[in-house]
């Protein structure tokens, strides 16, 4: 009997290192919490990106050095962060106008589910009796003109991301424009799923039997 | 004589009825106004409807409002967040109602209500639970959902200056939510640092128009928030 192999792929620096190397020079960006925050760190040389915090801040550069933090200067993750040069405040319904009136060019957001038409599931589990919270998450995909989701290409059992339809309830319709995995980098088309780029030791057909959704080469 | 300030915030919260909605600013810590959440508390107005963007952290300011049974219901887009256990539990008891709302669309719905636009159309939530049994349309082949503005009784927010016509100024990202909610309240009571002569702020620069304010309170140290909730603090102290 042959056991199967796990196939590692990339790390989580290297997932958002491939999402980095996507951002345009001259873009507006708005970074989910978590994983998407290393973005920013991994921009390649040469290229000035400005960052957006929903909170109010557009121009927001790196964490302050320790015991210089401002409670009053933080993100949308409610970490202290710096002002860039340049750098701008605003209240929350300008901040929303950036965001819901297609200002900001792209955003990065983690998942718990993406289906193959693009719908995305990342604020809920559904469970009962958890308490539900759901930020900004809805205007960000509702409103920004590329979606980028970065997440692990299964769940910590074992069980597909990407899938033929959400189970959870939805963030958004038909939102995702293409997905980062440890496994793989995917488009989000109208005709389905196509495979841009995989990691090494990645086989499209390993890569179909970590995946419930249908995938094209 | 024009002039907003009040002498505590005792003072500015009396008036505070049971069963009143009040607009609270900040989004965390940043920009809430500890000072005026524990002079209601104090003062006692109960079965209130808070609008704010979390549900406060620790058992102080806006978790303190809640744990002392305050608030009947909480309009907000995030209700838990780290040191934030005083809602979770009330919530999982049923016994505090929670309308939630994503964070843009309250944005939205208190600059409407402001602005006197009754409700607008929105793409954010379509498609998901949030949207279910409100009104939809389509415009240009896309579908967008109705969304209420909300507006309030009272407005509390935190600023960094004013002076006596409420002209207000802010302090970075506690900005947040406050011009908003100062537009949307019948009354606008807001806590500043500092209380300025006329003309020390620059009308190119004011954020807030003292139109929008009716009270103003000095609080020249304004808690912080996590200090209070690292040192194990409950109000009443």
């Amino acid at each position: 009997m042959v056991e199967k192999t796990e196939v590692k792929g990339w790390s989580t620096d290297e997932m958002a290192q491939k999402v980095a190397f996507d951002i345009p020079d001259g873009a507006y960006v708005n970074l989910g919490i978590g994983i998407p925050e290393l973005v920013a760190g991994l921009v390649p040389e040469g290229r000035e990106v400005i960052y957006h915090t929903e909170n109010g801040l557009l121009g927001m550069g790196n964490s302050p050095e320790k015991g210089k933090e401002d409670p009053e200067l933080i993100n949308a993750g409610k970490k202290a962060v710096t002002a860039i040069p340049g750098a701008c405040y605003f209240h929350h319904a300008d901040s929303f106008t950036m965001i819901r009136g297609k200002h900001i060019d792209v955003c990065v957001l983690g998942a718990l589910q993406v289906a193959e038409n693009g719908d995305l599931a990342n604020w809920s589990t559904g469970e009962v009796g958890a308490i539900p919270a759901v930020g900004g998450a809805m205007d960000l995909v509702a409103g920004v003109k590329t979606i980028y989701v970065i997440t692990r290409h299964t769940t910590k059992t074992g069980e597909s991301k990407i899938v033929k339809q959400c189970s959870y309830p939805l963030t958004g319709k038909g939102v995702v424009n293409r997905i980062y995995t440890n496994l793989a980098i995917i488009d989000v088309r109208e005709e389905g799923l196509f495979v841009k780029e995989m990691a090494p030791g990645v086989s499209f057909s390993y890569l179909q039997t970590q995946t419930e959704a249908q995938l094209n080469q | 004589m024009i002039n907003k300030l009040v002498s505590s915030a005792k003072e500015a919260v009396s008036d505070i009825f049971d069963g009143a909605t009040i607009m609270i600013s900040g989004f965390g810590e940043a920009g809430s106004p500890i000072e005026l959440i524990h002079a209601l508390i104090d003062q006692g107005a109960k079965e209130l409807t808070i609008v704010s963007n979390n549900t406060g952290s620790g058992e102080v300011g806006l978790a303190a409002l809640i744990a002392h049974k305050r608030v009947n219901k909480m309009i907000c887009s995030f209700p838990r967040t780290a040191n934030s256990t005083v809602f979770p539990e009330l919530f999982q008891k049923g016994e505090i109602e929670l309308e939630l709302v994503p964070q843009g669309t309250l944005a939205e719905r208190i600059r409407a209500g402001g602005a006197g636009i009754p409700a607008f159309f929105t793409p954010t939530s379509v498609g998901t639970p949030l949207a279910q049994d409100k009104e939809s349309r389509e415009f240009d082949n896309s579908t967008y959902v109705m969304e209420k503005a909300i507006k309030a009784d009272f407005a509390f927010v935190k600023a960094k200056s004013a002076d006596r016509y409420g002209n207000l100024i802010y302090n970075k990202t506690a900005r947040n939510f406050g011009p908003i909610m100062c537009t949307a309240a019948k009354t606008t009571i807001v806590q500043v640092q500092n209380f300025v002569e006329l003309g020390d702020l620059d009308p190119e620069c004011i954020v807030t128009p003292g139109i929008f304010v009716q009270r103003v309170v000095l609080v020249k140290n304004p808690a912080d928030e996590s200090r209070l909730i690292a040192e194990n603090r409950r109000y009443p102290w």
